[in-house]
């Protein structure tokens, strides 16, 4: 039996959990107080995953750097070579709020979306 | 006098945008927001990271996109912008004293103003850290615009003095960006950001968060080369022989907000101790009429949506006292901050106000309650509404809604107070 504890974040309230694991299965989540506890627990002890938001270069508009995020949560695990790819970027403006800039970024099935025009 | 303007809106941030859209769709026929940047959007431009937007649009969205959708908005509706412009003075008259290099001195005038400046950064002097004064040591906001916005990275290796949100979201941002954040120090037993916050800024990337921890000196003849950190007592006094000596380069302060308010002080307008904003009434009116309020300008939020909802307020009644529509209180009760409450906003209302919406009251605890609490409004003799919750923390605002059904019990009331204490304690 493994344990790990963790802070959820599923709503402001911050519950502590406590996800019990089997050959890396949950059995079982405690210290939630909601269904969305339990299921933050579960995913956080299999597959932790994020939001990535961050910058890549621009030319040609009022800024050097255009803000960008992730369609999706991203797997945590993935964060650094998605950083990577995005750090070669470099886009050309015009560009429109939710413009696609990267398909399908490191095999995620996440795309990479602009956070504003420029 | 003839009027430029029906309703003028100084800031083009998130609270601004939304008074001046709103102030437009309560029936403002010329509308101008006034911005000091060369384009709109505030603040919120250089918080790229994500969370913005939940109770609003149901999304979770980076900053500058929930901006972006009330600029597209804004200009839809045909609202004026002026941007490179610097508001230089307010009379009670509503008239504006503007200067911006195209243009020059010049004047406008305005049937109602909302005032929507937002909020400035604590800064080294005002919580007085002794030692140096090497180059190194910023306020987290302005790191933020240069990472984000500007793109350069002011150092390499950082400490973080306060746990306030956007030093805990600096954190993480700059680890991103390959810097080492060797540790975010916190004055207090607890934090001053969202819990979320600490979890997927600082735990995720494995920044030490040290509480009541602060920095007893600066070290460093032309750069920040380190800084001594100290633990402290329940009254912050340095406890000796706790000093710690962290390498770093630069020095980030992320230790509070002050609404900006000297526009509105110089016209008069009248500002409340305890939050530095201006003392309003249920329509974020000031003592001034016709000039409004809305935002960090008023007091400092922790959530936009609640920004962009004070601004919605506050850009209907502006609208409406242009067009001499909005009604003149009969009877203003004064609400007060009860039983361990820092303050409440609105500070004023008019009960009739009541008769047909619902007035909410914005407050921020004094110390945290980590059990089930209530939240109470009540008169000198008898309680009015309480709800209850299973905390309360000075990181996180609170509302407390009066519906109309209360009208009667409000009327009869000299004053108002908000509490807040532990069930246990009932």
């Amino acid at each position: 039996m493994e344990e790990k504890s963790f802070i959820c974040t599923a709503c402001p309230m911050g519950c502590r959990l406590i996800v019990r694991l089997e050959s890396n299965e949950v059995v079982q989540v405690l210290g939630n107080r909601c269904k969305r506890g339990e299921n933050y627990g579960t995913q956080e002890a299999t597959v932790p995953k994020r939001m990535l938001a961050t910058t890549v270069r621009a030319h040609g508009g009022i800024h050097p750097l255009l803000p960008v995020y992730t369609s999706a949560e991203v797997p945590k695990a993935k964060m650094q070579e998605i950083l990577v790819i995005l750090r070669e970027v470099d886009i050309t403006c015009p560009v429109k709020m939710g413009d696609v800039l990267l398909k399908d970024i490191a095999g995620t099935g996440v795309d990479i979306l602009a956070s504003r025009d420029l | 006098m003839k009027h430029n303007y029906d309703v003028v809106v100084i800031g083009a941030g998130p609270a601004g945008l939304a008074s001046a859209i709103e102030a437009k769709k309560s029936g403002a026929d010329k509308v101008l927001v006034i911005e000091r940047d060369r384009e709109p959007g505030g603040i919120l431009l250089q918080c790229i990271h994500n969370g913005f937007g939940l109770h609003t649009f149901k999304e979770d969205l980076p900053g500058p996109a929930y901006a972006q959708r009330f600029i597209d908005e804004a200009h839809a509706l045909g609202i004026d912008f002026l941007l490179d412009t610097m508001v230089m003075e307010i009379t009670p008259e509503r008239q504006l004293w503007l200067s911006s290099a195209r243009k020059g001195y010049f004047s406008l005038d305005a049937k109602a103003i909302v005032l929507a400046m937002g909020c400035r950064e604590r800064t080294r002097p005002q919580i007085r850290i002794p030692g140096m004064r090497p180059a190194g040591v910023f306020t987290a906001g302005t790191a933020q615009r240069w990472v984000n916005v500007q793109g350069f990275m002011p150092g390499k290796r950082f400490v973080i003095l306060g746990s306030g949100d956007i030093g805990m979201i600096m954190a993480r941002r700059l680890t991103l960006e390959g810097a080492k954040v060797e540790s975010v120090l916190e004055v207090q037993n607890y934090l001053s950001g969202l819990m979320r916050n600490y979890v997927q800024c600082l735990e995720d990337w494995d920044v030490p968060l040290r509480l009541r921890h602060t920095v007893k000196r600066v070290i460093g003849k032309n750069r920040v080369e380190a800084v001594e950190a100290v633990a402290v007592d329940e009254k912050w006094q340095f406890i000796p022989g706790t000093e710690q000596m962290i390498p770093c380069d630069t020095l980030l302060l992320s230790v509070g907000l002050i609404p900006e308010n000297e526009l509105s002080k110089k016209a008069g307008v009248s500002l409340s101790p305890v939050t530095g904003g201006p003392i309003v009434d249920q329509n974020f009116q000031t003592n001034l009429p016709g000039i409004f309020a809305a935002g960090n300008v008023v007091h400092v939020y922790d959530l936009v949506d609640y920004v962009s909802e004070a601004g919605n307020q506050a850009g209907h009644g502006a609208a409406l006292f242009a067009n001499g529509t909005l009604s003149k209180p009969q009877k203003s009760i004064k609400v007060n901050a009860g039983r361990n409450v820092r303050y409440v906003v609105p500070q004023f209302l008019d009960p009739r106000a009541l008769k047909d919406e619902a007035v909410v009251l914005q407050c921020r605890v004094t110390q945290p309650i980590e059990e089930d609490v209530w939240f109470e409004v009540r008169s000198e003799s008898q309680s009015i509404v309480r709800r209850s919750d299973r905390y309360a923390r000075p990181g996180e605002m609170v509302s407390v809604k009066l519906t109309p059904s209360m009208f009667d019990d409000v009327l009869k009331a000299g004053e108002l107070f908000l509490d807040i204490y532990a069930k246990s304690e009932a």
